[in-house]
């Protein structure tokens, strides 16, 4: 009865616990009424991925409203692998959250936080599940709208300005979203996805169909942070408070990219995105960009949240490379990234929200011999920084080899060199935090400092757990997106 | 002569989408006023709005609201569409000004390039 519901409850679960939320006078109870929040999600999602792999897609029709001309939540491998990842992240950075922004903002404001958390959990995982176009856009609004609050919390003005300009450039780019689903609907008549893919081969050839696809690109690109349109997120990544940062790191971008995957494959097909819009050697040209320019430019950042943030952008690059090839495997290659790179970056940052908590900065002229008081923090950070270089037996190795496997399939091998030369430099900005940590004199100020406390480290450590079970145990995440990428390109079950 | 009749005056309603899109979008741009900024951003956003509006029009059509004697009504889809967006885009732009006050409370002014300035001092 309640599994017929569930992709529904996926959504209205966290959407109907936010203004619950805002009325828990008390931070505690709120925090504690958010966590089971947040693992009730999580449950759901697993109920979710057990059905969809057993029983193909999900459809569900909202309201009873017949399918086209109501709006469907649509659940199929690709939305899987996105689901398990955003509500993954979610209910392993909760317990973390108490500890970390209780410290970074007023005790007063904590309902307010865990209410723009779950909201945006809600956009997050609605942009997913959703197959209408126009809902699509309501949601990405619900989560950038909160994300932008979450950003602001941040201690120290910066953070302002970050969401300001996060927010004028995220608003820019939902227009343009916007723009591009009404010029589909002028041409269709339709706003399901699953319709839209059905009527536009028939009008493809209109120069309207060509605007809708650039706007539409171009708008999800800004949302995604895609090579030369990431202006936004270093500030955004480095000013935010440490959950934040971790928790939109890991899961923002990634259902960005899915946004992309979603229009470029299921809504216009991958004929008219790839073979009349040329659109993956743009995507391979920016991505390569992307991997070499902000490798280089992590190398000399300071503070080591601003660093993660460009690294970030160079991993996303990595993603949209696999996209770009438009092949089965570039495609899981692709998928497979977003995952592992979800829980890499997500326990990178976790880490420094440790560091965050006890010294009160993450610049690295702050940090020398850190790692003396704080062995664990550190060394979940030296697992997780092993795992963004690609060192075997982490999960990071297992996307580089996807991806260079897919790369050289359609013998591209320049690319390879390229990401074997980005990992190097990955190396290279990875080793100047341990370098700091690990071997110079600690201060008087990091002498006084004690390790984190159990609150933080046992959530940052299932993170790292997790990394390094999916860098030995692969099937899983391999075989989500293998299918995923499968119903994307159009060769799985529909 | 005909044809560029109709492009400019039969298609008005694209011509001012348009006009008004690139006026917001240069003033999102080129303003270092925050709250212009934010004008601009609306005026943008407000575009969209008249072209979703324009799209519903169907000639001859009426009101969408069943009647004696009425064969064509307009489409209303893309009304309900846009009430929600200008519903997203009042709540960015509350959400912008709120920040903007924060801003002015931390920095002591609104104008971006002072905000640059104070910033690379700090």
């Amino acid at each position: 009865m309640l599994s017929a519901h569930l992709p529904a409850l996926q959504v209205v679960v966290p959407l109907v616990s936010a203004p619950v939320c805002l009325l828990l006078r008390n931070p505690r109870h709120a925090w504690a009424f958010a966590l089971a929040v947040s693992w009730v999600t999580l449950a759901v999602a697993i109920n979710l991925a057990v059905q969809v792999h057993a029983s193909g897609t999900a459809s569900y029709a909202l309201g009873a409203w017949a399918v086209p001309w109501g709006i469907e939540y649509r659940v199929d491998m690709a939305s899987v692998l996105m689901i398990l990842i955003i509500t993954t992240i979610g209910a392993i950075v909760m317990p973390y959250s108490w500890r970390s922004i209780g410290h970074e903002i007023d005790k007063k404001h904590l309902q307010l936080f865990y209410t723009c958390y779950l909201l945006f959990l809600t956009g997050l995982l609605g942009i997913v599940v959703t197959g209408d176009a126009f809902n699509l856009f309501v949601f990405l609004e619900i989560s950038s709208l909160s994300s932008y609050v979450l950003i602001s919390l941040g201690s120290g003005r910066r953070a302002l300005t970050a969401a300001l300009q996060y927010l004028v450039m995220g608003t820019i780019g939902a227009t343009f979203i916007l723009i591009g689903i009404g010029l589909l609907y002028m041409m269709t008549g339709t706003l399901n996805m699953a319709d839209l893919s059905q009527r536009l081969p028939v009008n493809a050839d209109s120069r309207t169909i060509r605007v809708a696809f650039a706007f539409v690109t171009v708008g999800v690109s800004i949302k995604l942070a895609l090579f030369p349109l990431h202006l936004w997120l270093p500030n955004a990544y480095t000013y935010a408070p440490s959950v934040v940062s971790a928790f939109i790191a890991a899961t923002a971008t990634k259902t960005g990219i899915y946004i992309l995957l979603r229009f470029f494959f299921t809504v216009f097909g991958i004929s008219f995105s790839f073979e009349a819009m040329h659109v993956g050697e743009i995507l391979m040209l920016l991505a390569s960009a992307a991997i070499l320019i902000t490798s280089l430019v992590a190398v000399f950042q300071d503070n080591v949240k601003r660093m993660l943030a460009y690294s970030s952008i160079g991993h996303i690059g990595y993603i949209i490379l696999g996209i770009g090839l438009a092949t089965t495997a570039g495609v899981t290659a692709g998928m497979v990234h977003l995952f592992n790179h979800a829980i890499i970056k997500g326990s990178l940052f976790l880490a420094m929200g440790c560091i965050f908590l006890r010294l009160g900065s993450v610049e690295l002229s702050d940090m020398h011999g850190i790692a003396r008081q704080m062995p664990w923090t550190m060394a979940a950070f030296v697992t997780g920084g092993l795992s963004l270089i690609g060192i075997p037996l982490t999960a990071g190795f297992i996307s580089k080899w996807y991806l260079v496997n897919a790369v050289l399939n359609v013998g591209y091998w320049p690319l390879a060199v390229l990401i074997l030369v980005s990992s190097l430099l990955g190396l290279i900005y990875i080793w100047r935090v341990v370098e700091t940590a690990y071997f110079q004199m600690p201060g008087y100020k990091i002498r006084k400092l004690s390790e984190a406390p159990a609150a933080l480290l046992v959530p940052t450590w299932l993170l790292i757990g997790t990394n390094l079970y999916f860098g030995v145990n692969a099937g899983l995440v391999t075989g989500i997106a293998g299918q995923g990428a499968a119903v994307l390109i159009g060769q799985g079950v529909p | 002569m005909h044809d560029v009749m109709h492009g400019v005056l039969g298609l008005y309603n694209y011509w001012i989408v348009i006009i008004l899109m690139m006026t917001g979008f240069y003033t999102v741009i080129a303003r270092p006023n925050l709250v212009k900024k934010i004008i601009g951003l609306f005026i943008f956003q407000t575009s969209v709005f008249i072209l979703f509006i324009s799209m519903a029009k169907i000639e001859g059509g009426t009101a969408p609201i069943i009647s004696e004697g009425a064969r064509i009504y307009s489409n209303p889809l893309p009304h309900v569409l846009i009430l929600t967006a200008i519903v997203v885009s009042l709540a960015t732009t509350a959400l912008a000004l709120a920040l903007v006050i924060r801003i002015r409370e931390a920095y002591g002014t609104i104008n971006e390039d002072d905000i640059h300035v104070q910033d690379e001092e700090a």
